[in-house]
């Protein structure tokens, strides 16, 4: 680099907008070498259209992009990359047909001719070793055969994957969305080091305690526009919440003191896992809310099938009382049908109680849409729109309206709260607690070790055991981490 | 993360490879099945010159399986191969045979108008289904103007290279295993066939790495053009004269050979060894194995339905055990 200039990127009145959606409104933005920025603001705020045009993969329709100090009339992602600007999207940008090698060689025109292979297997394994210590990832893995969590790390991993052209500014978006907490601190600490080595990095996630542990300037988007700018330390969590606006500020982590459901009320759902030695189980009662913790793919969404599983048919080790709903986290896999309305979306579920004669009774599918818009919120102008036209809060909105909406007693949610904003969390949690108090047992995996301080009780997992159970009263943060590296509990 | 984790992973793993492993052997098995019968049936077909015969029409259907995989890699189907090879078949027996140089234009132009499609359907969004279904009628239409009524002739040197005796293989072998590996080598292990075949995986991400879809749509459909073009005229080598409607059953068998080879119709997962060895499959469940299992002719097409099914049926299970 022949001049260092002191911003790498410089957006100056960047507006971008949407028919008549404004999703940018005059954007000034700038990244200082060395720096990471943590962004953060509520789903539509325009955190990720203002970080499409950073990339390159969007255009700004007034406005000016400078980089290095030169002023960009044409930018695109090929020059992005050429400048060294990566991003890393929220939706994983992974070929899932293609090993992991060939997943990197995607995104490095230079990894070619004789030998390409390997290079690029040994350039994306030498960044998971050095960013994720004990991935378990080949080289040679199939994306499509891996786990999230660890889809998540590879895409992370190949974002700071270094051949010919420099790399100076990596745009992370929701990066430990699907990490557990033991590999989201890996990669945050990765983050730190980049940038004490001046690499600048944009953080973007709705975990704000990421955000304050590790960026060194906080920048705050609301209706496409930057309503606030400062280093770090002026922040609080509070503060952060206050000015992101819509929620009323409170602290999500606080749990509402409840009485504890009794000892007496019928268990709704005993679960042993397959691999479990001795007579450890999960039991929950109806009205608890059980939480299942632990590292991320150690056997807890496993175990959610395995109950959802026993409500159709015989299951050993697992018996069930009542129907059962599953709130899918992967929503794009295993959760919305993506061609049909947000309507069709909720009503898939109770098909049975919709029916008149053999048909579907429209107005009743209706009818249940409708109701369930008011009281979760789905903030939509028509509910027969696309389910896609949701943001992806709304779309997970739809989906905790489809599990709730039903006759299911028991609710199984499996990390559902992946890049959701907080609004859209603490109305969801609410939700799940008064649902509880109705009567409905939430069997809640999470990897947000905030979440569970909703749980009545929470199992913690590791490989595919349960290896602790802790009461409400017993939960801590570092209780969970620490049973989460714990053998089997006796 | 202790060595435990990476344990409890790594055998994870294994187990997935274990039913990957059995659904990438599974065309190489039905393929070995099929032989056995044969050679049950008949064991003095399992010769050099059994295989020549067998496997006569083996070379062609190799071809366009070939190039009805590079469709089905960006997730689109080309229902117009058939008629493409009977097209081209035509356009050997007379043109090139009589007047070389109008012909070779008339083919190279053949693959222009195929790469032209793809980029037609990349850039209007179109169903490729419904595209190739009108293109078929377009080149059977022409394939008639061409040659009306069955006749022409085949190149002299076309002829002489089809029935090319290498010593011990059998040419149709020979030429499977060299379509085989040039076709692996070119689109899984190239740089570039990554890209390729990534497009179909997840065309957004190769868009946001830079990549050009278009350019990958007019690849795929140039490349499915060239070796259209290579089928119908190893067709018309072994034939040695044309017919309009000659290549009509090439269509769904290529896209059986594809399916049958283990690829999938969306999501970028083909493999062309496997396409290879699943048209072989159907060659010689087509024709041979029903001629010793003394199937009158007029229950052939349905025995060979009810061979697809059972091999799709096995891939089916075989999958739901990968789960």
């Amino acid at each position: 680099m022949p001049v260092a200039a002191k911003n790498i990127i410089e957006l100056d009145g960047v507006e971008r907008h949407f028919g008549a959606v404004r999703a940018l409104d005059g954007v000034n933005f700038a990244v200082r070498r060395g720096e990471c920025i943590g962004l953060v603001g509520h789903n539509g705020a325009g955190k990720s259209t203002l970080m499409h045009i950073l990339a390159g993969t969007g255009i700004a329709d007034r406005g000016s992009v400078t980089v290095n100090g030169e002023l960009q009339a044409t930018y695109s992602v090929q020059r992005a990359q050429r400048l060294g600007i990566r991003c890393v999207f929220q939706e994983l940008s992974l070929c899932p047909n293609l090993s992991v090698a060939e997943n990197t060689r995607i995104s490095h025109v230079s990894l070619r001719g004789i030998g390409w292979a390997k290079r690029a297997a040994s350039l994306i394994t030498k960044r998971l070793d050095e960013i994720f210590p004990g991935h378990g990832i080949e080289a040679g893995d199939i994306i499509g055969d891996l786990p999230i969590g660890k889809r998540q790390m590879v895409e992370v991993a190949r974002a700071f994957t270094l051949t010919d052209d420099p790399l100076q500014l990596v745009i992370l978006d929701e990066p430990t969305s699907s990490l557990d907490a033991h590999a989201a601190g890996q990669l945050l600490s990765f983050v730190r080091r980049s940038v004490a080595e001046g690499m600048s990095c944009i953080l973007i996630s709705h975990l704000l305690g990421e955000i304050l542990d590790t960026s060194d300037r906080i920048v705050v988007m609301r209706d496409g526009k930057v309503v606030a700018d400062g280093a770090s330390s002026q922040f609080d969590r509070e503060r952060l919440i206050e000015t992101m606006g819509g929620a009323e500020a409170r602290d999500a982590t606080a749990a509402i003191a409840e009485t504890p459901v009794s000892e007496n009320a019928p268990v709704m759902v005993s679960a042993r896992p397959a691999v479990q030695q001795g007579g450890t189980e999960l039991l929950a009662r109806e009205g608890e809310i059980v939480g299942l913790a632990g590292l991320a793919g150690h056997g807890q969404t496993r175990l959610l099938i395995d109950v959802f599983r026993a409500s159709t048919r015989r299951q050993a080790g697992v018996s069930v009382a009542a129907p059962v709903a599953l709130v899918a986290g992967d929503r794009q896999t295993d959760g919305v049908f993506p061609l049909w309305s947000i309507a069709d979306n909720i009503g898939i579920r109770s098909l049975k109680g919709l029916r008149r004669g053999l048909f579907i009774a429209a107005e009743r599918e209706k009818e249940l849409a409708h109701s369930w818009q008011k009281r979760i919120g789905i903030r939509t102008p028509d509910m027969d729109n696309n389910i896609l036209s949701l943001s992806g809060g709304n779309q997970q909105k739809a989906l905790f309206a489809r599990a709730l909406g039903s006759d299911a007693r028991i609710v199984l949610m499996d990390d559902p709260m992946r890049g959701v904003d907080v609004a859209t969390k603490l109305e969801v949690y609410d939700l799940i607690r008064a649902e509880a108090r109705a009567g409905r047992t939430f069997l809640w995996y999470t990897t947000e070790t905030e979440e569970l301080s909703n749980c009545d009780r929470v199992y913690v997992f590791r490989n595919g055991r349960i290896v602790a159970a802790l009461d409400r009263s017993e939960l801590t943060e570092e209780r969970v981490i620490q049973s989460s590296f714990e053998e089997a509990a006796p | 993360m202790t060595a435990d984790t990476l344990a409890a992973s790594g055998s994870g793993r294994r187990g997935v490879n274990y039913a990957r492993l059995l659904r990438t052997a599974l065309p190489a098995i039905s393929l070995a099945i099929i032989l056995i019968g044969i050679a049950y049936l008949n064991p003095r077909a399992i010769s050099y010159f059994g295989f020549n015969l067998m496997l006569n029409l083996a070379i062609p259907i190799t071809l366009a399986t070939i190039a009805q995989m590079f469709v089905i890699t960006i997730n689109e189907l080309d229902l117009s191969i058939g008629n493409f090879v009977g097209f081209v078949g035509c356009v050997t027996a007379t043109w090139l045979h009589d007047a070389p140089l109008i012909g070779i234009s008339v083919l190279v132009l053949s693959v222009v108008i195929y790469a032209a499609l793809g980029a037609l359907i990349h850039i209007r969004n179109l169903p490729s289904i419904v595209v190739t279904l009108g293109m078929s009628f377009v080149w059977q239409g022409l394939a008639i103007l061409i040659l009306p009524k069955p006749g022409g002739a085949a190149p002299d040197w076309l002829q002489s290279f089809m029935g090319f005796q290498p010593p011990y293989v059998p040419f149709p072998i020979l030429a499977a295993i060299v379509i085989a590996l040039v076709m692996h080598f070119g689109l899984m292990r190239s740089s570039y066939g990554a890209v390729l075949r990534g497009a179909g995986g997840n065309g957004q991400a190769i868009n946001r790495a830079g990549w050009s879809l278009l350019k990958t749509k007019i690849v795929m459909f140039g490349l499915a053009g060239v070796f259209g073009v290579i089928s119908g005229m190893a067709l018309i080598g072994i034939t040695t004269s044309g017919d309009a409607n000659i290549g009509n059953g090439y269509t769904l068998l290529s896209i059986a050979g594809v399916i049958l080879g283990g690829g999938e119709f969306v999501g970028g997962r083909v493999s062309p060894i496997g396409a290879v060895i699943g048209s072989l499959t159907l060659a010689l469940a087509a024709s041979p194995l029903l001629t010793f299992m003394h199937v009158p002719p007029d229950w052939d097409v349905g025995a060979n339905g009810i061979i697809l099914i059972v091999v799709l049926a096995a891939r089916a299970l075989t999958g739901r055990k990968a789960d």
